[in-house]
């Protein structure tokens, strides 16, 4: 056991398939570290702006916001998602990955994009934030054209990476080999939004035998089919603002003056919000509940409680999320009041009720599978459900039209609401998923330190919802979200989510460290050599991917 | 139950939500003890399936059910349109800065319009007290509408500062007792 080696990891045993996924997994966790640094920069900025390196600059302060939320959610939460899903298709539908190839350019893709974005907005100071609300991505007064350019660059590489995955998913299900050989493209379009458990329930109900006793593709497939179909339309509408702020600032580079008025402020809002809500209220929360039913089957090794509910549920939740974005513009009032009531408010309530199903139905499996010993994945999982059982009514409150003219933009929504459901909610269940990968992915190499595995869980978790509860408090008192206070407001709350944000860097430290100790600097490095294994299978025959097969027939 | 201003609202909201946040800790913490122990636990209630979806339909449809009740702002914003406001307010914004009126001077209990304009960005417009509390904001969309109609129930000097992110130069967006309220007797009601 040493730095160098590791506990008893052997890279050169790695397949295809497995190399590609630690891959990701690596590069997500570097991000994962940069956006914690990035955040504990801003928290202890609020304490003391005049602290390096931020030192009292505003534009240095608004950069980081700016790319913070690039680097964690892309750089870090796609990247960890898109590499455990490429290897869970394969894994849970018995059949090779479409392209093993195609999975190294969404890595590398999304790394490209995720730097070039930050290396705008650290060279030139490009701070829009992720919100880019028309037109101040083309303010060129403000802001330097070309940092604009590599930073719009970076996101189009981003959402171009996701759509390769996008597409090695869908080639991976609709894929017709092995236990799909001769089930039809109608078959699994029909499972795999869910309709198969809705016309179970219809029958049950009805008194009819069930539609399909075997549906074609397992639950945990439906919910990333069907979180990827909002990931698509996601990705088209952030590649399409990028598109519009790039030849405007095209336009401005060839000495052009294009009146940006052109554009519609509050159309734009209703675009961009329509999309970016996709990954908040629809990937996010559909791979959520998948990823929660495939833990909660996996550690207790029985079948899901209710499943075609849990299946009708989903397909719920994918027509929720297309109808909800109005909640974030409940603040605007050119917005008509009819799609803020609808929409804002009533449509965004039944993510208290997809969710709620979601959460019920993962504890009543883990109860009815008791005593169930306490591992670092259960440990995890049970975290992010708490995350989740906090953040979602959190958002509930919020999308109301009387309680959002007080919280809208304040600490509260980021803090209460944002920050627990990612770091508490999202993050929580993400390491559950790696420590139940983690053998399979590293062909059962042992863990360095379980101590140090448990000083990280209590860290990130005391630490995320202590800093998600002092935002949100400040954010009760006034505080605002996307401003830079220097003159020492609310300083009690900042000092304590200052505390939590350090918290939460160390325990990523821990981590990271235990990590690198359990697999040595030499294999980390080996996970970035080629496989000389090509097989893109895991648990049944080794097969190459499907793209390699198709090309050696 | 009417919530006057914000603060009162935010005192009763702040102490809700601290107590489901234990409520929900103190579940979860109980799941997971009980999950591990050999000797199956009871549980404390049985909750059937279709009260636990009934509930939190209830829930999410009786929040905006009982804000529309106790919240004064919220039916006022929604028929803002019908309403003839007492006192009307033009808000200009262009450049990072507020044109407006000096010191905005408001009896309380009057309905008063803020009618924002921006010409370049998207802005915030803001009300806070002295101790930074928010009073009540709305977006600044250049190109549409951004009507605020508020009736102020309390008074005192109140700040603006714009509540939305317009580029590093927007930070410093604020006005100093911008809007006055007075009509209160000596005891502030």
């Amino acid at each position: 056991m040493s730095l160098l080696k590791g506990t008893n990891f052997e890279a050169s045993t790695l397949t295809a398939l497995q190399k590609v996924t630690l891959r990701a997994v690596v590069m997500s966790f570097l991000f994962y570290g940069l956006a914690a640094l990035e955040g504990t920069l801003m928290r202890v900025a609020l304490v003391n702006p005049n602290l390096p390196p931020i030192e009292g600059h505003a534009s240095h302060f608004f950069s980081i916001m700016t790319v913070h939320p690039i680097i964690g959610i892309f750089g870090s939460t796609y990247q960890l998602v898109f590499a455990a899903f490429m290897f869970l298709i394969p894994y849970l539908t018995k059949k090779p990955l479409y392209s093993v190839g195609l999975a190294n350019f969404v890595w590398l893709m999304i790394t490209i994009g995720a730097a070039l974005a930050w290396i705008a907005a650290f060279i030139w100071s490009y701070a829009p934030l992720y919100t880019l609300y028309w037109p101040l991505p083309a303010d060129t007064t403000q802001f330097n054209v070309i940092g604009g350019i590599v930073f719009i660059i970076g996101v189009a590489l981003i959402m171009i990476g996701t759509l390769g995955f996008i597409y090695n998913i869908y080639a991976t299900i609709f894929a017709k080999v092995g236990v799909h050989a001769n089930k039809t493209t109608k078959e699994l379009l029909i499972s795999g939004f869910g309709i198969d458990g809705l016309l179970n329930l219809k029958n049950k109900l009805t008194g009819k035998p069930p539609y399909s006793k075997e549906p074609a593709l397992s639950l945990p497939v439906v919910a990333i089919f069907r979180g990827t179909v909002d990931t698509f339309l996601d990705a088209i509408v952030i590649l399409g603002a990028g598109i519009l702020v790039l030849v405007y600032l095209l336009a401005d580079a060839s000495g052009a003056s294009w009146d940006v008025h052109a554009v519609d402020a509050l159309l734009y809002k209703n675009f961009f919000w329509w999309g970016l809500d996709l990954v908040a209220d629809g990937l996010v929360l559909i791979y959520v509940a998948g990823s929660w039913y495939l833990l909660a089957t996996l550690i207790t090794g029985q079948k899901l409680f209710m499943e075609n509910v849990a299946r009708a549920a989903l397909l719920l939740e994918l027509f929720v999320s297309w109808m909800v974005w109005s909640h974030h513009l409940l603040a605007d009032q050119g917005q008509p009041e009819m799609m803020k009531l609808i929409s804002g408010e009533m449509v965004t309530m039944f993510e208290l009720l997809t969710q709620g199903l979601a959460l019920f139905i993962t504890l009543m499996t883990l109860w009815k599978a008791r005593p169930l010993k306490m591992t670092m994945e259960l440990k995890y999982l049970l975290a992010g459900l708490l995350g989740f059982g906090l953040a979602v009514p959190a958002a509930i409150i919020q999308a109301d039209m009387g309680m959002n003219r007080i919280l809208h933009n304040t600490q509260w929504i980021i803090g209460a609401h944002v920050h627990i459901a990612l770091l508490t909610g999202l993050y929580m269940t993400l390491y559950s998923v790696v420590y139940v990968l983690w053998p399979l992915l590293t062909n059962n190499t042992k863990l360095f330190s379980m101590k140090m595995a448990n000083a990280h869980f209590w860290l990130h978790l005391i630490g995320s919802l202590g800093m998600g509860a002092f935002m949100g408090m400040a954010g009760l008192d006034g505080m605002l979200r996307r401003h830079f206070y220097m003159d020492g407001e609310f300083k009690t709350f900042m000092i304590l989510a200052a505390i939590s944000a350090i918290m939460m860097l160390v325990g990523w430290l821990i981590f990271l460290i235990n990590i690198i100790m359990s697999v040595g600097l030499k294999g980390l490095l080996e996970i970035f050599l080629p496989a000389k294994d090509d097989t893109a299978t895991f648990g049944i025959e080794p097969q190459p991917s499907v793209v390699v097969s198709q090309r050696n027939k | 139950m009417t919530f006057e201003t914000s603060v009162e609202l935010l005192k009763f909201h702040n102490v809700a939500y601290t107590v489901y946040a234990m409520i929900i800790i103190s579940v979860i913490a109980w799941f997971a003890y009980n999950l591990t122990l050999e000797k199956k636990a009871k549980p404390i209630v049985r909750i059937p399936f279709y009260t636990y979806i009934g509930f939190l339909v209830a829930m999410g449809v009786g929040h905006h059910i009982f804000t529309y009740n106790t919240i004064p702002w919220v039916s006022e914003d929604i028929m803002r349109h019908n309403i003839t406001p007492d006192k009307t307010f033009q808000i200009k914004i262009a450049n990072h800065t507020f044109d407006m009126q000096e010191k905005m001077e408001i009896t309380k209990g009057e309905k008063v319009l803020f009618d924002a304009h921006s010409t370049d960005l998207v802005y915030g417009f803001g009300l806070f007290r002295q101790d930074g509390t928010m009073i009540s904001q709305m977006q600044v969309n250049p190109g549409s509408k951004n009507d605020l109609l508020w009736t102020f129930n309390e008074c005192g000097e109140f700040d603006v500062r714009s509540t939305e992110y317009a580029g590093p130069a927007g930070n410093s967006m604020f006005v100093k007792k911008a809007v006055i309220v007075t009509g209160c007797d000596t005891k502030g009601a």
